[in-house]
């Protein structure tokens, strides 16, 4: 194996295994949120009881999640330290500015997390709402980073090749980081919500309809619903940047060979690369134009014949991966509908509907995962898009199979401890108060424990 | 006025200062909960767990500081670096993962199987092994066995960084952080628990000099331009404090004024790095790369250096916030202890206040 690829695949272990922790830090803090207003607000203990259970799950995948960040934030240099070289000088704004944010994340989780007994409700649930706000702002940021890379300002090009007149707040201030940031952050809160509907889905179909599972199903399925239902819209912004910025990405994303006006929409079908040709999908004429343009059907969209073959990304993994997000995301739109269709017509007692709500479950991650193959795949050969690329970046140093070895080894460790250990913490209805105290009479004052 | 390289460096040996007076002191208590012994082991390691439960997350993130710092900053030595320790930083990294999964992971079996569940001891082992490697690190960028041309790093993938000084300062870095642990989780405890952690934090007071005086033969011999800046005549009265607080410390802990030891340890602990920094200046790299050579574009130090005060406007407070609240000083709350001490089964006889052992030793 090259360095290259052991670097690559490294670098994208270590990113696909961070992004989940990240999206939970940043999602699970509005849950936990909200499920802790609504005790605030009307007394229901059981609310109290979801958000300290969240609110335990979340300290744990924090944990995961900001070590394995520290992972990442060395990598970049490890792997790719010319890159760094180049770049750490004009990105390192958003980093910056993220590492604050984070610092005061992970200060005000401790505090929420071991602050129960020791904080006013009310100061708990302000310690709660910071953490919500620096986390959704730590990822903003570092997601401008990545927009950076994907349409680089801020600098000149130097005669030596490094960059000259570096203006960190054009970079930090990149074109994409809006819709990029926009984009990414609802794809956490959807993933969240639609993994935490789906724990208490498998719940459901075990029989349990109380109070407790109702409500956090609810809770997950609205901030799933709304937050699902804007994302295509916040999608389409995101790839008329990349139609004006990156073309090249758009035609794979599209697998559109062809530069052509009034070009169509494909949907499914298989990219045959040699043949260049998009084999078995169906074509919705000119709307493809009419999106890229935001309204002109004849409108000229670039094809992949207008780029040298040695600047395509590979069209396999990015047109299939785009696929499959867009796929999902329109999925769980339908998944969210039909739940909140059935509860309004009182038919949430459906198997059917519980078990899509717990596949939903993984298909928000799945698309989350997706959607990050679709931009980092589709900007290579570019580590800095038009700049530099990947190769040119790589460490010259010899173990990176073995550090690539070394990392998968410890991520796969990490993962099956972590889902032996979140099994165990299904632990069904908690007991209120009320209950524990009628239990210990019940017993003659031992504790039973919930099952 | 100093140029702003100078500055931003300065901020660099600030985060490394406030990463081990902080997270050092966690990866020192992960190493007495790897050996924790006698009748008290048990609560040892609840002590330890507590202390450090709703803080580490927060003290780690230092390090990301000076990461952020050295990339942003001095962008070509931060890549120089990722290529010269490229080894030493992955080791560095499986401990840092290692270390907060299985604390977190080790929390959440506890109810289970105990502290004895088989992350307790990746816990220690990964918290001996992170600050051992990390010293190293530090080691090597003072040793000289690093080189660099252009940007092209000449010397060794495992040769950079295993001289006699690496090792040197790997051991001290250890010990430091075993010691300043030690006297932090003084104050934390009482009754016999506190007599467990004062004679732990003793044998290190003996330790801690005895390697500290064998260090200096290896960096006459080895690093005679690091020799020759810690005889500079500004930075001998920095070592000489660091000396005195060194010893300070050890006279306050034998006659139990816990709290002052822990001033004396941190500010020990401080006069070092700072005495380091001092001799080694205007090296990032010593003896290829100085701060002016890696320094990135005024543009950027400017703005790193004027994020500096909004960002601790919002931060130092909240810290304070933090360590405040678990120090149980905070005036919101219901004063009691959390429902888990009070609990059947966690064995001891109300021993503990769930102190933050950090709360005044900024």
């Amino acid at each position: 194996m090259s360095n290259l690829l052991a670097a690559r695949v490294q670098m994208e272990i270590s990113l696909a295994f961070h992004m989940i922790f990240a999206a939970i830090g940043i999602g699970m803090p509005l849950l936990m949120l909200m499920a802790e207003g609504i005790w605030l607000r009307t007394g229901k203990e059981v609310y109290l009881l979801m958000a300290k259970k969240w609110a335990k799950v979340t300290g744990l995948l924090f944990a995961i999640g900001a070590v394995s960040g520290t992972a990442l934030s060395f990598e970049l240099g490890l792997l790719w330290p010319k890159f760094m070289a180049f770049a750490g000088g004009i990105m390192g704004a958003a980093f910056a500015l993220e590492g604050y944010a984070f610092f005061i994340e992970a200060i005000f989780l401790g505090l929420y997390l071991y602050g129960w007994d020791r904080l006013s409700p009310k100061a708990h649930w302000l310690c709660g709402l910071v953490v919500a706000i620096s986390g959704a702002m730590s990822g903003i940021l570092v997601l401008s980073a990545n927009s950076w890379m994907q349409h680089p300002t801020g600098f000149d090009l130097g005669p030596d090749g490094m960059p000259t007149n570096v203006d960190p707040i054009a970079a930090l201030f990149n074109p994409g980081w809006f819709v990029f940031a926009m984009h990414s952050t609802i794809a956490t809160y959807i993933a969240t919500s639609f993994a935490v509907a789906a724990v208490y889905a498998s719940g459901m179909l075990r029989g349990r309809r109380d109070e407790y599972h109702m409500g956090a199903l609810k809770l997950a399925m609205t901030v799933g619903a709304i937050t699902a239902l804007i994302q295509p819209a916040a999608g389409h912004l995101n790839a008329g940047f990349t139609t004006k910025y990156q073309p090249t990405k758009l035609a794979a994303m599209e697998a559109h060979f062809e530069t052509e006006r009034g070009a169509g929409l494909s949907i499914g079908g298989w990219p045959d690369v040699e043949n260049r040709e998009l084999k078995y999908a169906i074509t919705l004429p000119k709307l493809l134009s009419i999106m890229a343009s935001n309204g002109d059907p004849n409108y000229e969209v670039k094809g992949l014949n207008d780029f040298p073959v040695e600047d395509w990304p590979n069209i396999y993994v990015v047109r299939n991966a785009f696929q499959l997000m867009v796929g999902l995301g329109f999925t769980l739109i339908g998944i969210s509908m039909w739940y909140w269709a059935s509860r309004r017509w009182k038919m949430l007692d459906n198997r059917l509907l519980l078990l899509a709500l717990v596949a939903s479950g993984f298909m928000g991650f799945t698309a989350l995962e997706a959607g990050w193959f679709v931009t980092e795949v589709g900007r290579q050969p570019w580590v800095i898009y038009g700049i530099m690329r990947t190769e040119d970046a790589v460490t010259p140093a010899p173990n990176v199979v073995e550090t690539l070895i070394g990392f998968t080894a410890l991520y796969i460790l990490l993962t099956v401890t972590l889902i032996g250990i979140l099994l165990r913490m299904r632990t069904g209805t908690p007991y209120t108060k009320g209950e524990v105290e009628k239990q210990s009479e019940d017993t003659g004052g031992t504790q039973v424990a919930p099952a | 006025m100093l140029p702003l390289e100078e500055i931003l460096a300065g901020l660099g040996v600030a985060a490394i200062i406030a990463y081990s007076l902080l997270a050092g002191a966690d990866f020192g208590a992960g190493a007495w909960d790897l050996l924790a012994r006698g009748p008290r082991k048990n609560e040892q390691r609840e002590t330890i767990a507590h202390a450090i439960g709703p803080i580490w997350e927060a003290n780690h993130v230092w390090m990301i500081f000076l990461v952020v710092i050295l990339f942003s900053c001095f962008p070509s030595a931060w890549a120089a670096l990722s290529i010269a320790l490229f080894v030493p930083l992955h080791f560095v990294l499986i401990g840092i993962l290692l270390r907060g999964a299985s604390f977190v992971f080790r929390a959440h079996g506890a109810q289970a199987a105990g502290f004895r569940s088989a992350w307790g001891p990746v816990f220690g082992a990964a918290s001996v092994f992170t600050p051992f490697v990390l010293g190293m690190c530090i080691g090597a960028v003072s040793e000289g066995t690093i080189r660099v041309r252009g940007s092209e790093v000449l010397s060794g993938y495992w040769s950079s960084w295993t001289g006699p000084l690496a090792w040197t300062v790997g051991a001290l870095a250890l010990l430091q952080t075993t010691y300043l642990a030690a006297v932090y989780l003084c104050v934390a405890t009482e009754g016999e628990l506190r007599e467990d952690f004062r004679r732990r934090a003793l044998l290190c007071a003996v330790a801690v000099p005895v390697v500290a005086t064998l260090a200096f033969p290896v960096v006459i011999i080895q690093a005679p331009d690091l020799w020759r800046g810690l005889t500079q005549l500004h930075v001998i009265p920095v070592i000489l404090a660091g000396m005195v607080l060194g010893v300070a410390s050890i006279w306050f802990l034998w006659t139990r004024h816990f709290k002052l030891a822990r001033v004396a340890v941190a500010a020990e602990v401080i006069m070092i790095i700072l005495g380091w920094a001092l001799a080694q200046r205007p090296y990032i790299i010593y003896p290829d790369v100085t701060v002016r050579d890696a320094a990135a574009s005024p543009g950027m130090l400017r703005f790193m250096l004027f994020s500096v005060p909004f960002g601790f406007a919002i931060l130092l407070p909240s810290l304070w916030f933090l360590y405040s609240v678990f120090n149980g000083k905070n005036p919101a709350a219901k004063e009691q202890p959390p429902a888990r001490f009070t609990g059947p089964g966690t064995g001891a006889s109300g021993y503990v206040v769930a102190r933050r052992r950090g709360a005044d030793r900024q």
